[in-house]
């Protein structure tokens, strides 16, 4: 039960769901998009959030575009992660949002929520980081096709009233070898304590990180370390370990030795691909 | 006719695959307020201000309620809770005031309003803590305590609640004989129930001074009783009344928030009102499990026979008593787990601390010492060189043996626990292949564990039931045993169809509790229900059989100890076509010309529990429970030597059933508690944060078993009679859980080749483990 | 463009059968089914997603009802375990005892009966995927893996 009450917009255009927020942050309303809701829903229940108004962004055409135009794969921000898992269009994608959540709640998580919301983790994101996906975000002057990687950094960094339209992945990344491992504590439905994605593109690792530290990443001086075959298998990981950009995270869920522990495993499968 | 023994489906379930049965949350009279708490946000303090005029503001609110408002205490054994905090909060999550409003979103609005401001005092965390000298007291005054019960004896200026003593044969004498003798420590932290439905009540008071209140409860008249008590009402005004319940595990067993939504009802005129917790209430404000760390030593000759054994057990009660003292008592009395011990020194004590206060939980305790036991048996018998079945199987509890509390056990009181491990020894081969490398990096071992149980009831508990009569020949059947998911009201039915020779489909059974009109089952916990409440309804059915025969006697011509009852008929003994109907005479039988006489059959049938005796305060002697229900269990599990991970790829158990009464439901029973000793074992555990609160608190963190991580599941069962029971049967709806924990701390100790003595196990532990980093905070 | 300005009347297809209610826009679909409609088949367990009680159809897929705003399902069709009529996975559960208390029963007969509509050839892979939504508290889960392979003709 949601204690406090919100007006609720369902737009079907991105200028109007644009406008909308403009005008009740104007009123003073807090405004949010809103896609799943699942992240909005619970903690909006636990008074851990309040907004005045509610924007439901899946009624617009240009977020729930899924597919292919051209060489290039297409993801609208509303997409649900069922949708992803079921169409396996991005394996890897595809296997690591299958391990968000729980299988019922994929059906209403989308593409967009994971990765704009605040639970640390936001998974879905390492397959983008790694595959060099741009990202289409409409705002208030208009719309921009930018490198995931440029705006998101732990979290994706927006304007006010800014959304996310789509990612595009380049359908050459779609095909490579992949490695995804989802670790926790010990349930198979849990947060991670560490989640391992990777592509093998071109003899090169391309490896992205979450649970690890308190946001998921992507390290360019880890993936070198891990691909420096100079030196031993052991070494490079010593190595890339040395070099992870933030404290290893600590919490209920394992101590930051023991994800060290678990993630030297991981690397070494990793390296395995 | 053969009901008993006859796998049949539960009377309720058609409702429940429809979605048209209805819990207590399910209906709602007009007009329902909504009750909410305001929890405390501190574990130890004096409460210094409660501004409520916020929350006052908020439209639609009709109440705002603190301790103050009925300041009183509660407890069925130590009263010491008051049910809204006065004057010091004791836990995070104690209510420290209610909102009652038109709607659960403005109660729940003005509830976020109301500012308390607290004066922190040092927190008794641990049990070490409240054990040491000069600790903090979370309760000051514990000698000023009312007892509900005679036998506790709480020690005033300590934390201390009760200190239960069982002193049995010669110490000395008995570690002499000893040739060998381990000791080790343990620790099962506090968990919780996480029945599915929350728990929920509603009250409504009439002018006429009626109190109604409908609960998701295992203790209808205990809350009529304590209510009663608590608030000084007459009995007879409070009515209360249990429909289906969605789980409750010994958790719905106490009396918890029905008395924050009397005194709501109360605040607002006796308008009708409703509390239900949040999921996160339900672990945080609402009791949980107890905590318990142990010291055992036990000793035996080269051959393996038990010889001495030195106990301790603390267990952390948490912030106000509840059962807990019962469960330490249990502990001690039960603490050497299904063996003959001739030489035995237990203490068991019982602590407040300022965490989550305790109550029943499956088990009652018994899953606690036998985790400590069952792991102690797995050093012994590595120090022994023995087979942990071999120790096991030579030291099983049997006729001529004594209990520590000096009951003279036979078969009949306890069942026939070797008999257990030998059968479980055939389902699951314990003698070979204990551990075994099957791939690189992957081992597979088993452990096992045996335990015992008896219940822990007031010693004049007591049980009814009542049987009226319809004009086809079936029968309605009306008791206070509430249903929860164990099937008790099936399997009640079907002792009454066996008794009246009659089809289980032509038993009605009231699935509703009124205590207005049920006539009284002490709780529906202990796994003492088929037992207590089984004898009852024999007894009612040989009530109305007498009955019965006397009328058909009359309209017969003939003596009633000539006249059998089968069939919804009474007929000849010796010419069964010669009979009359039940339509005939239930409700009185009528002649020709219009006579008539016998008026209705009502069948009338009591129990109360035989010869239980409160222990001796110096050694413990007496008699607790009726019957023991003993049994054996193993785990297998598949062991990642690099990740320290596992499957659990088998579990299995063996029970003295004395008699099944439903196959199937009996299976499913012993499943359901060997899956949630699986979450004890593996999972399940409060994690605290700085602030003192549980931060684990919602079912997105504190962890139970989910689809997929069940094992395969073997179990069987043994029958040898218990003459108390109902056609043999003894009490096992809790017994499923109780050496999980253990056997799969022993499946795991052997896979990963360090000693684990201390639950949950998860990967991260054995990795500590191994690292040497294991803490231990006896 | 659908909106609702705190509170308002809308009109939900559930159970095949159109029906009014006025609604906050901040509440949920389980408060409606529970609080408007009488269906009290949908279970609050958790309000938090996590254990899937409440589940009920949409469109024919598995939604937690405590996870998405009653004003959300406009547009939608929506079943819950009332809406089904007999089905096969009812039956499965009622003869393999597939429940104890019947608390989490209808949210997993509605997940189960969706697996079995949307994958009849599910491998047991996915079946624990889509059954590791729910939690049983009573049960081992092993009743309800015979329930389920029963209807997907898998058992043994």
């Amino acid at each position: 039960m949601i204690p406090f009450d919100f007006e609720y917009y369902r737009p079907e255009t991105i200028s109007q769901a644009i406008d909308l927020f403009h005008s009740l942050a104007k009123q003073g309303k807090q405004p949010m998009y809103y896609a799943g809701g699942t992240e909005i829903i619970s903690m909006a229940r636990a008074n851990s959030i309040y907004t005045g108004g509610v924007i439901d962004i899946k009624g617009i055409l240009e977020c729930n575009e899924f597919g292919y135009r051209g060489t290039k794969l297409v993801i609208g921000s509303a997409v649900t992660l069922t949708n992803i898992s079921e169409s396996n269009l991005f394996p890897i994608l595809g296997m690591t949002v299958a391990r968000i959540a729980d299988h019922t709640i994929q059906g209403k998580i989308t593409l967009g929520g994971n990765i704009a919301g605040t639970i640390i983790y936001r998974e879905a994101a390492l397959p983008l980081l790694i595959a060099d996906s741009q990202v289409v975000i409409a705002g208030f002057n208009g719309t921009r096709q930018v490198p995931f990687s440029q705006v998101f950094d732990g979290r994706i960094k927006l304007e006010e009233g800014e959304l996310i339209v789509r990612f595009i992945i380049d359908s050459k990344y779609t095909t490579l070898p992949f490695f995804h491992r989802k670790i926790t504590k010990i349930d198979k439905i849990d947060y991670p304590l560490i989640t391992v994605v990777a592509l093998k593109k071109d003899e090169r690792i391309l490896v992205g990180f979450s649970g690890l530290c308190n946001h998921p990443f992507r390290s360019i001086e880890m993936e070198d370390c891990l691909n420096d075959k100079s030196i031993p298998r052991e070494e490079r990981i010593k190595n890339a370990i040395s070099c992870i950009p933030a404290p290893i995270q600590q919490d209920i869920h394992g101590s930051g030795e023991y994800r060290r522990f678990v993630l030297e495993n991981t690397l070494m499968d990793v390296l395995e691909m | 006719m053969n009901a008993v023994g006859k796998t049949v489906p539960r009377k309720e379930a058609l409702g429940k695959v429809t979605g048209a049965a209805k819990y207590n949350d399910d209906t709602r009279e007009p007009g329902t307020l909504h009750v909410k708490m305001v929890t405390s946000t501190c574990s130890h303090g004096f409460i210094k201000s409660i501004d409520v005029s916020r929350a006052w503001a908020v439209p639609g609110v009709r109440a705002v309620v603190t301790g103050d408002y009925l300041p009183v205490l509660c407890g069925s054994v130590v009263v010491d809770h008051p049910p809204i905090a006065l004057g010091k909060v004791r836990y995070f999550g104690e209510p420290v005031a209610i909102v009652v409003a038109d709607t659960e979103q403005l109660a729940q609005q003005a509830a976020y309003l109301v500012n308390v401001e607290y004066e922190p005092l040092p927190v008794v965390r641990t049990i070490s803590q409240a054990m040491e000298e000069g600790a903090p007291l979370v309760h000051e005054n514990l000698e000023s305590y009312k007892k509900e019960i005679k036998d506790v004896y709480p020690i005033a200026n300590t934390n201390i609640i009760d200190h239960i003593k069982i002193r049995k044969g010669d110490m000395e004498k008995g570690w002499a004989e000893c040739d060998v003798v381990v000791e080790g420590k343990y620790i099962m932290p506090k968990s919780d129930h996480i029945a599915m439905e929350t728990r929920n009540v509603k009250v409504k008071i009439e002018p006429t001074g009626k109190v109604h209140i409908s609960s998701s409860t295992q203790s209808p008249y205990a809350i009529k009783n304590e209510l009663s008590k608590t608030f000084g009402l007459d009995e007879g005004d409070v009515i209360v009344t249990a429909p289906l319940i969605g789980g409750a595990f010994g958790g719905k067993a106490p009396v918890h928030l029905e008395n924050i939504a009397y005194i709501a009802s109360r605040a607002v005129g006796g308008r009708p009102v409703r509390l239900a917790n949040t999921r996160e209430e339900d672990i945080m404000v609402s009791p949980c499990k107890i905590g318990v760390e142990a010291k055992v030593k036990l000793g035996a000759t080269k051959d393996g026979i038990l010889k001495a054994a030195e106990l301790t057990y603390l267990v952390d009660a948490g912030a106000y008593a509840d059962t807990a003292p019962r469960m330490a008592k249990t502990i001690a009395s039960n603490g050497t787990g299904p063996y003959n011990i001739e030489n035995l020194w237990c203490d068991s004590i019982c602590l407040y601390t300022n965490n989550p206060y305790s109550t029943s939980f499956r088990g009652f305790g018994n899953t606690s010492y036998t985790f400590c036991i069952e792991r102690t048996l797995d050093k012994l018998a590595n120090a022994l060189n023995i087979s942990p079945f071999d120790l096991r199987l030579k030291n099983a509890i049997s006729p001529s043996h004594t209990s520590p509390t000096q009951v003279k056990i036979t078969h009949s009181n306890t069942g026939d626990l070797a008999k257990c491990i030998y059968r479980l020894n055939e389902l699951i081969n314990l003698q070979e292949d204990l551990r075994v490398e099957v791939a690189k990096n992957k081992v597979i071992a088993k452990g096992m564990s045996c335990f015992w149980k008896t219940s822990a009831s007031p010693t004049d508990a007591v049980s009814g039931a009542i049987l009226t009569f319809n004009k086809d020949g079936s029968i309605n059947l009306i008791c206070g045993a509430v249903e929860m998911g164990s099937g008790v009201k099936t399997a009640l039915a079907q002792i009454l169809a066996e008794k009246m020779n009659m089809e289980v489909d032509n038993i009605h059974v009231q699935m509703q509790v009124n205590t207005e009109s049920s006539p009284k089952h002490w709780k529906t916990v202990a796994s003492m229900t088929t037992f207590m409440a089984g004898r009852a309804v024999i007894s009612a059915a040989e009530d109305a059989i007498k009955q019965l025969r006397s009328i058909a006697a009359v309209v017969m011509r003939c003596d009633p100890s000539l006249l059998e009852v089968g069939g919804s008929k009474v007929y000849m003994k010796n010419d069964p076509d010669n009979y009359i109907e039940f339509k005939d005479i239930i409700q009185g039988y009528k002649y020709q010309d219009g006579n008539a006489f016998g008026g209705q059959i009502i069948g009338r049938g009591t129990y109360i529990m035989e010869n239980l005796t409160i222990l001796d305060p110096e050694t413990g002697k007496g008699k607790m429970g009726p019957a023991w229900t003993v049994g054996a269990q193993a785990i297998e599990v598949e062991y990642n030597t690099r990740e320290h991970t596992y499957k659990i790829l088998r579990a299995a158990t063996v029970l003295d059933a004395g008699r099944v009464i439903n196959p199937k439901t009996a299976k499913g029973i012993i499943m359901g508690g060997m899956s949630m000793g699986l979450g004890l074992g593996s999972r399940e555990h409060f994690i605290y944060g700085d602030h003192g609160g549980i931060l684990n608190s919602s079912l997105r963190t504190y962890k139970v078993m989910r689809f997929g991580e069940q094992p395969d599941y073997l179990v069987d069962f043994i029958e040898t009679p218990s003459i108390n029971g109902p056609y043999g049967a003894r009490g096992f709806g809790e017994h499923g859980i109780l050496g999980i924990p253990a056997a799969l701390a022993n499946a795991l100790t052997r896979a990963s080749q360090v000693e684990l003595d201390q639950v949950p196990i998860y990967p991260e532990l054995i990795w500590k483990t191994k690292m040497g980093g294991y803490h231990d905070s006896i | 463009m659908i909106e609702l300005r705190d509170i308002g009347s809308i009109e939900l297809d559930i159970n095949g059968e159109k029906r009014k209610v006025t609604i906050r826009a901040a509440e949920t679909l389980l408060h409606t089914l529970r609080e408007q409609l009488g269906l009290t088949g949908a279970k609050p367990g958790c309000e938090n997603g996590d254990c899937g009680a409440c589940t009920v159809l949409v469109d024919g897929w598995p939604i937690k009802s405590c996870l998405m705003l009653t004003i959300e399902a406009v547009g939608h069709s929506i079943t819950t375990l009332e809406g089904l009529n007999n089905v096969p996975m009812q039956k499965a559960f009622l003869e393999n005892f597939g429940f104890q208390c019947g608390y989490c029963t209808s949210g997993f007969i509605m997940v189960c009966h969706a697996l079995a509509t949307i994958h009849p050839g599910a491998d047991n892979d996915t079946m624990a995927d889509w059954l590791q939504s729910n939690i049983c508290r009573c049960t081992s889960y092993e009743e309800i893996q015979n329930a389920v392979k029963r209807v997907l003709g898998k058992d043994d």
